[in-house]
């Protein structure tokens, strides 16, 4: 049998500095960078220019497709209208501050242009141009995120119910961290945010709650199982224990991913995009931000028999004289001489 | 075979024989276009009961704009805009998920429907105005009294019943002896009114029938300008909403309204739909906002013993009931003998308010998938590589047991696909999004199990108590993380809007599967795998 990382002993938590800092860093980028350019909206959000074409002879949606991205249309979307030689193209100019009418002109241009090269001159007629206004309300927006913020609460309340409410802060503040890394993403890689990337999104806070909860419930686990040990150790313990199962099932989601970027086309590229990027940044906010916010929650407020406290009060996390409880063979058996039960 | 084991096959089995059922090929109604007339038509087509949205599979267009023919509308801009909220609010509530509202230009509308059922009520429900008013009726019989000025001004504009738009339908209106003089001679004064002689006064003050075959005729008449000018002051003239037969003959109720209305549909907050068990009429009960019931019971104080006409959308409500006493925040639209659909789909459009101009459709169109067919293409290959390298890792890392799994997920993708079609939900490419994180889901829960046997094992815990134990001890994480998750997906649906509601639609169903499939699947897979090889000391795991 293959048994990756069976009997790993890495030291997480050290790093914990470290990922605070490398995250912090790419989050103060994505903010100055979501301030200074914005989002990218796609034209389901902005609106845009509606052409209606008819063309003399069959044409696939794909080559007028690649003739717009060359002409720098990115995002279009083209649809069959009635027949398969009738187009429905909505089309925007990205980041153009031009008025309607302006911008109207300039995309109906640049779409001549474009077919010129997909169909040939002559070959089509336009049947309309019209601009189009979005598609969906900026209300969306504010309802996913008030929709994203009422589910935090109601986590909060599940995990302070089943576990503690400090592993459901830690948790969710995980978990918010990877919604704001994920928006920092989409801004800096000039990703379009369409109603595909905001299914991607949630999808993200999916996936990154449910791998924090996988490891925080090891951790629950190993404090009832060992005693003696302080949450420092615990923490540590318990991610190296899941790490075969985080490595497989991030692994075969993330080859899913993949899969999707190389193959999947440009439109569905962007959401594919974010959900490779929200699996990384799910997997490392489990280990980086869960693990060491409920150690610095535990800290600040200690629970009952105060283990967070007692790390820090020590001081010595870096070099335990009993390194980190290793989940060795059961050879070295009883490495905690009190268990639980 | 194990008593347990048989109970757990039959478990499964009924499942799949549930699922199979729910996504056998059935007959849906579809709107394609005649290639003969190049009009669109409904035909029947058998297909997967499983609607896919807009984005994938396309649908209807339809473009709307504001109809002028009834006059004018100054600002067609800011109508359409009204129009846009009023339509979407109606739609979302008609249940077809993810549809496309969208202005395009200066006054027009754009509508898109995926997969819509009853094409042609989903058109009524845009369309309707539903624009509700109260009105008293002409107690003081002003309109009455008015009516030899009217006749006389019909009279002085030629009108003999002959100008007028039915001409065919003349001469049965008046029989014999008039109608001969009414066309023989232009400038007779002594005929009958040209009005008065359709009319016939009905039972309470301000309503008039005129009989059925002849209400386009009248109806033609009361809308010239120089009789409307000749019309008494606050006086305005309204239709019934349908014939209602008075011995062997079907009339059509006039009515003669007060022009202001006591009350609008503007205060309504409520609206319902049902069936009135005295009766058995199909009744739409409403409720006005604490504003409108105070306006509403201060008039109809004011009013009692009046009659009082429910007006929608020009057309009055069954006839006009009298007021006994003040009416406060409640009241119903009696609808007579209509299908209870109708007085639902009239509670529906009462509540998303009424459209600030009447819309008619211009265009309609069947439209391609907005992702378009090559997006299409290159997605669900990409999809059937993912599953490949899914498939591949588990059994290339679990061998025996990664196969069982790969096994339940086949399941699983047919639990959930059944679970779609039977609560009829629309797949669109955010579902997919969270059909594909549940398959995650799946994939993990396995992992979880598979790695705790493990673990078990190399505790040195016999084979078939580390596969027991292993079970168990994955069961809190598992529910734990999947709880958690179906509870986020709960509060998207009930908080989102459109793709949301749609990701998170799929993502719970995809969950509740993924809990059969990955545990209880797999571990009736796992017992049967260990009953037929009782000498196994190996798992392949």
């Amino acid at each position: 049998m293959i048994r990756l990382f069976a009997n790993a002993n890495y030291d997480f938590i050290k790093w914990r500095r470290v990922a605070f800092s490398i995250t912090g860093a790419i989050m103060l980028v994505g903010a100055i960078d979501l301030v200074a350019r914005g989002l990218n909206y796609s034209i389901e959000f902005t609106g845009g220019t509606l052409m209606q074409v008819e063309s003399a002879k069959r044409v696939e949606t794909g080559d007028i497709r690649h003739a717009l991205d060359a002409a720098g249309l990115n995002g279009a979307e083209i649809q069959t209208f009635g027949a398969d030689t009738a187009f429905l193209i909505r089309a925007r100019i990205a980041h153009s501050a031009a008025t309607d009418e302006a911008s109207e002109a300039a995309v109906s241009n640049t779409v001549r242009g474009a077919l010129d090269n997909s169909i040939g001159a002559g070959q089509y007629r336009v049947v309309r141009t019209e601009a189009v206004r979005p598609k969906v309300g900026r209300e969306l927006q504010g309802k996913a995120l008030t929709a994203i913020l009422l589910s935090f609460i109601v986590t909060l309340i599940y995990l302070a119910v089943r576990f503690e409410w400090r592993f459901g802060l830690a948790a969710v503040i995980a978990t918010a961290h990877d919604v704001v890394a994920t928006i920092a993403f989409l801004s800096v890689m000039r990703l379009e945010v369409s109603l595909i990337v905001v299914g991607a999104v949630l999808t993200v806070v999916g996936y990154s709650l449910n791998d924090t909860i996988i490891i925080f419930d090891r951790v629950r686990e190993n404090l009832r199982k060992y005693r003696r040990q302080n949450l420092y150790e615990i923490l540590n313990l318990s991610i190296n224990e899941t790490l075969p199962r985080s490595v497989l099932t991030h692994g075969t989601t993330i080859a899913t991913t993949l899969a999707l970027l190389v193959l999947g086309g440009e439109v569905i590229r962007p959401f594919a995009w974010v959900m490779s990027f929200g699996i990384f940044t799910g997997t490392f906010s489990s280990i980086y931000i869960a693990a060491p916010v409920l150690l610095w929650i535990e800290k600040r407020w200690p629970g009952e028999d105060a283990r967070g406290a007692r790390t820090f009060g020590s001081r010595a996390p870096a070099t335990p004289s009993v390194p980190a409880a290793p989940p060795s063979s059961p050879a070295s058996a009883p490495r905690a001489p009190q268990p639980a039960r | 075979m194990d008593k347990r084991i048989r109970n757990r096959l039959w478990i499964i089995l009924g499942l799949v024989g549930l699922s199979v059922v729910s996504l056998l090929p059935r007959n849906t109604k579809q709107r394609v276009i005649d290639p003969q007339t190049g009009r669109m038509k409904d035909t029947t087509v058998r297909r997967l009961p499983i609607n896919l949205g807009l984005d994938l599979q396309g649908g209807i267009h339809l473009a709307l704009e504001v109809d002028q023919s009834k006059g004018p509308v100054p600002d067609c801009a800011d109508a359409i805009q009204r129009a846009e909220r009023v339509v979407r609010t109606r739609i979302d509530e008609f249940g077809t998920t993810e549809p496309v509202v969208q202005i395009q230009g200066r006054c027009r509308l754009i509508v898109e429907l995926a997969g819509e059922k009853d094409p042609a009520r989903a058109k009524s429900v845009i369309q309707r105005t539903a624009f509700l008013e109260f009105r008293i009726t002409d107690m003081k019989n002003q309109f009455k009294d008015a009516l030899p000025q009217i006749d006389a001004a019909l009279r002085r504009a030629g009108i003999k019943a002959r100008g007028a738009a039915a001409p065919s339908a003349v001469s049965q209106l008046f029989g014999g002896d008039s109608s001969k003089a009414e066309r023989d001679s232009t400038t007779d004064a002594n005929t009958p009114g040209v009005l008065s002689s359709l009319l016939f006064q009905g039972q309470l003050p301000g309503e008039y029938l005129v009989p059925e075959e002849q209400w386009p005729l009248v109806d033609s008449l009361i809308n010239r300008p120089d009789v409307r000018a000749a019309m008494p002051r606050g006086i305005d003239l309204r239709w019934g909403s349908q014939a209602e037969s008075r011995g062997a003959r079907a009339y059509r109720a006039l009515y003669a309204v007060d022009s202001r209305p006591i009350i609008t549909g503007e205060e309504l907050v409520k609206a319902t739909a049902r069936r009135d068990p005295v009766t058995n009429q199909s009744i739409v009960p409403f409720q006005l906002s604490h504003r409108g019931a105070r306006k509403f019971s201060d008039e109809t104080a004011r009013h009692i013993n009046d009659y009082m006409a429910i007006i929608l959308d020009s057309r009055v409500q069954g006839q006009p009931p009298v007021i006994r006493g003040q009416i406060g925040a409640n009241g119903q639209i009696e609808l007579g003998n209509k299908p209870l659909q109708e007085a639902s789909d009239l509670a529906l459009v009462l509540r998303a308010g009424a459209l600030p101009a009447p819309l008619s459709i211009i265009e309609e169109r069947t439209i391609g998938p907005s992702l378009g067919a090559d997006s299409i293409h290159d997605g669900i290959r990409a999809g059937v590589v993912g599953v490949v390298l899914v498939i591949v890792i588990m059994i290339g890392y679990y061998r025996m047991a990664g196969a069982l799994a790969v096994a339940a997920l086949t399941l699983y993708c047919l639990f959930t696909l059944a679970g779609l079609a039977m609560f009829g939900f629309t797949l669109t490419l955010p579902g997919l999004a969270g059909f594909v994180l549940s398959i995650g889901i799946a994939v993990d829960a396995n992992v979880l199990i598979f790695e705790r046997i493990r673990e078990e094992l190399v505790h040195g815990k016999s084979l078939r108590l580390a596969v027991e134990d292993g079970f168990l001890h994955a069961m809190n994480a598992i529910v734990d993380s999947n709880v958690s998750t179906a509870l986020t997906a709960l509060i998207l649906y009930a908080v989102g809007t459109g793709p949301v509601q749609g990701f998170a639609i799929t993502l719970i169903i995809g969950i509740a599967a993924s809990m059969i499939s990955a545990i209880f699947v797999v571990k009736t897979l796992f017992l049967i795998w260990l009953n037929r090889r009782p000498d196994m000391v190996t798992l392949s795991i």
